[in-house]
């Protein structure tokens, strides 16, 4: 054996540079997967056509983010034949720079909903989200009733447009003035139905998504 | 450095067991509390109606509930518990900052507390395995410091001078939980009740599965290793193995573990090459989690008997098992072509689901029932027929569960992508759902039979602590310094002798 074993009894017996070397080997992982990315333009940088959320569907994606429709439904097809076929144009990283957090999800209990938007009309959505079995009644999806009873709150949306611009997100002056009216009178569930007739059809408008 | 300073008073110093008993009590009520909660979320999918139309009763709300729950609940309070019993013992030494550790103890509850609390109401950041919002983060991250400082704190007075293989995992659970958690839950907070991660899309993803993943290495994995390699070689009453094996095994399983989140991103929108990294790492993991496995279950070599007489080895036999078969399964699934079928699928909630029923929660149920007699001042657990009545419930609950969700993910997996011959998809989505209703009936059984064994074992460990009711604990005392021999090398090539 070339290494001897007294190197190993030193670190054996030293509680401090275990610690340290401890901390030195898991950082490498991160650092070498995670730092390339904020670099990297495919990442970071939007798709063609893609644009931070409007005032209505930021309330509405706060909606979905909140209620844990990320447990069944993923947001990302994959760069699979059969995903494509079935769900549309594959995903691009450029679609998602906007997502606080991203919801690209682990499990499908129900179909991916990344390019759900104008699949079906507004009124379906609607109806679908209050009592799912209406519509599928082999579906196990929970009703949601309850977001047809709250109200969008006008300056709690301002405060989110503004915490997301200092992250980052190009919202103007104006969009975050005329917030509250855009939201006037809006429940959550005509937010949630906004955020999901939007879901990934910008980018296929523009020409920025990749053909299946 | 002179670190083990020779008394020559026989000291009258006893173990600290008193924090010990209130994370075994704390494990014991979450482990009921988490997986009764599973068990409502799995009857929920089964019969959608079961959510009531109420908002904090809904599937979606509290399925973070039943993770968080069982995870950080049960995982962390026996995880907790077990690293203060394991660093007073293989130190000789009482726990340093006895009020700090007490901190630990309700600072943790309190976070438990909080975040089932606050997440059926929505209060979530979204990120799985990450929900709690930015104030519970806050408070994670400072029980989390104060759990290191007693740690370090105890490892610094141990009057052994070689550090013990299970003080290792510990102190690599410590440091790099408190990386993994500060790094992924950095956020803006807009209210109490609301913040926006600092990432977004492909970036989130990744830093979010370099979290999830590593959650899953240093706490479900790595903490729980510390616990076996202190109460497998007690219970089969054996040294371990190879003592040199299971030192190679750590630094390979720590520094590889790290790179293998993006396997949880496979043919999605993350850069190519950040996938395939990923999915070289999770092979190259094969190595250090079978040998890990393979070293508990060797360390029973001369003693097998006891599988037949002793539950508590019979739950770390099979744990070690399904460590071995949920890693080995883990690592196909991280290879692209086989991850393109099991992805999104219940093969996902299978491979979970081995690891934590069959390795997390095995290990722990059989470390509980090594460690409680002892911190209980009793000389065995109350009922053994009950020990063995919930190994059977369990085995038999762990084996249902992970059939039905194999059998459900690898319908799914091929129900998705089948094409008929006109190159049409075969199948909508709908009909797959159908497909596995009967699935999520066997998955619902067998996580009612797991959670009755729970209920057993929180019986069987109040009636164990009946004693400790009603007299004072007699405190175990710390062995007398010059008792204690320098451990006997029996390794090739043999260690050299220290320099004095």
């Amino acid at each position: 054996m070339g290494l001897q074993y007294k190197h190993w009894e030193k670190l054996e017996k030293n509680a401090l540079l275990l610690g340290v070397l401890i901390a030195v080997m898991v950082s490498f992982g991160g650092l070498a997967e995670i730092i390339p990315l904020f670099n990297d333009a495919q990442t970071v940088r939007p798709a063609p056509g893609v644009t931070p959320y409007e005032p209505l569907r930021l309330a509405g994606r706060d909606v979905y983010v909140r209620e844990g429709c990320y447990l069944c439904h993923s947001q990302m097809i994959r760069t699979l034949s059969f995903e494509t076929q079935r769900y549309g144009p594959r995903s691009d990283s450029g679609e998602f720079v906007y997502d606080r957090p991203f919801q690209w999800g682990s499990k499908r209990t129900g179909p991916d909903l990344a390019r759900i938007g104008g699949k079906y009309s507004d009124d379906w959505q609607r109806l679908h989200l209050l009592a799912p079995r209406q519509l599928v009644p082999a579906s196990n999806m929970p009703g949601y009733p309850w977001l047809a009873k709250a109200k969008i709150d006008g300056a709690d949306l301002t405060a989110r447009m503004r915490a997301l611009r200092s992250l980052g997100d190009p919202y103007t002056d104006a969009q975050i003035a005329g917030a509250e009216e855009a939201v006037l009178n809006k429940t959550e569930l005509d937010a949630l139905v906004a955020y999901l007739q939007g879901m990934g059809v910008k980018a296929v408008a523009a020409g920025g998504a990749v053909p299946p | 450095m002179a670190r083990s300073r020779r008394i020559s008073m026989p000291t009258k110093e006893s173990y600290d067991d008193h924090v010990i008993r209130l994370f075994l009590l704390a494990a014991a009520v979450w482990g009921v509390v988490g997986m009764s909660i599973g068990v409502l979320a799995a009857a929920q999918m089964a019969w959608p109606a079961l959510n009531f139309d109420i908002s904090w009763l809904t599937f979606s709300r509290i399925r973070a509930n039943h993770t968080f729950g069982v995870i950080f609940g049960f995982g962390g309070s026996a995880l907790m518990g077990t690293c203060y019993y394991i660093v007073q013992h293989t130190g000789h030494v009482r726990l340093a900052f006895g009020r700090l550790a007490l901190f630990t103890f309700w600072g943790w509850q309190a976070v438990i507390v909080l975040a089932m609390a606050t997440m059926p109401f929505g209060i979530t950041q979204a990120k799985e395995y990450a929900e709690p919002e930015w104030f519970i983060d806050l408070l994670i991250a400072v029980v989390w410091v104060a759990f290191g400082v007693v740690f370090f704190g105890t490892l610094a007075r141990r009057r052994i001078r070689h550090i013990y293989v299970s003080n290792w995992y510990f102190g690599a659970l410590i440091i790099a939980v408190a990386l993994l958690h500060i790094v992924n839950n950095l956020a803006l907070p807009v209210s109490l009740t609301k913040s926006y991660t600092i990432y977004s899309g492909a970036v989130d993803a990744m830093v979010q599965w370099w979290y999830g993943h590593n959650a899953v290495a240093f706490f479900l994995t790595g903490g729980f290793l510390g616990m076996m390699y202190y109460f497998v070689p007690r219970q089969a009453q054996q040294p371990l193995w190879s003592y040199r094996f299971s030192i190679v095994n750590f630094w390979a399983l720590i520094s590889v573990y790290m790179w293998a989140g993006s396997h949880h991103l496979l043919y999605t929108a993350l850069p190519d090459w950040v996938q395939s990294v990923g999915m070289v790492f999770s092979l190259v993991l094969l190595m250090p989690s079978l040998g890990s496995a393979a070293n508990g279950l060797l360390t029973f070599n001369g003693s097998w008997d006891k599988v037949r007489t002793d539950p508590a080895a019979k739950f770390m036999v099979l744990a070690l098992v399904f460590y071995a078969a949920s890693t080995f399964e883990g690592s196909m699934m991280a290879i692209k072509s086989v991850n393109s079928l099991t992805h999104y699928t219940d093969w996902t909630v299978a491979h979970v689901h081995s690891g934590a029923i069959g390795w997390v929660a095995m290990i722990t149920i059989g470390s509980l029932y090594a460690m409680a007699p002892r911190a209980l001042d009793r000389p065995a657990m109350h009922s053994v027929p009950a020990m063995n009545l919930h190994f059977w419930l369990h085995t038999a609950g762990l084996l249902l569960y992970i059939v039905s969700m194999w059998a459900a993910g690898v319908t799914e997996g091929l129900m998705w992508r089948a094409t008929s011959a006109d190159g049409s998809l075969t199948h909508d989505f709908l009909s797959s759902l159908i497909a596995v209703q009967p699935y999520y009936l066997g998955r619902l059984l067998g996580g009612v039979l797991v959670l009755s064994g729970m209920v057993v074992m929180a019986w069987n460990l109040w009636r164990t602590a009946a004693h400790a009711r009603t007299e004072v604990i007699k405190p175990i005392l710390v062995p007398v310094p010059e008792a204690i021999p320098e451990p006997v090398p029996d390794q090739y090539p043999p260690p050299l002798p220290a320099k004095s």
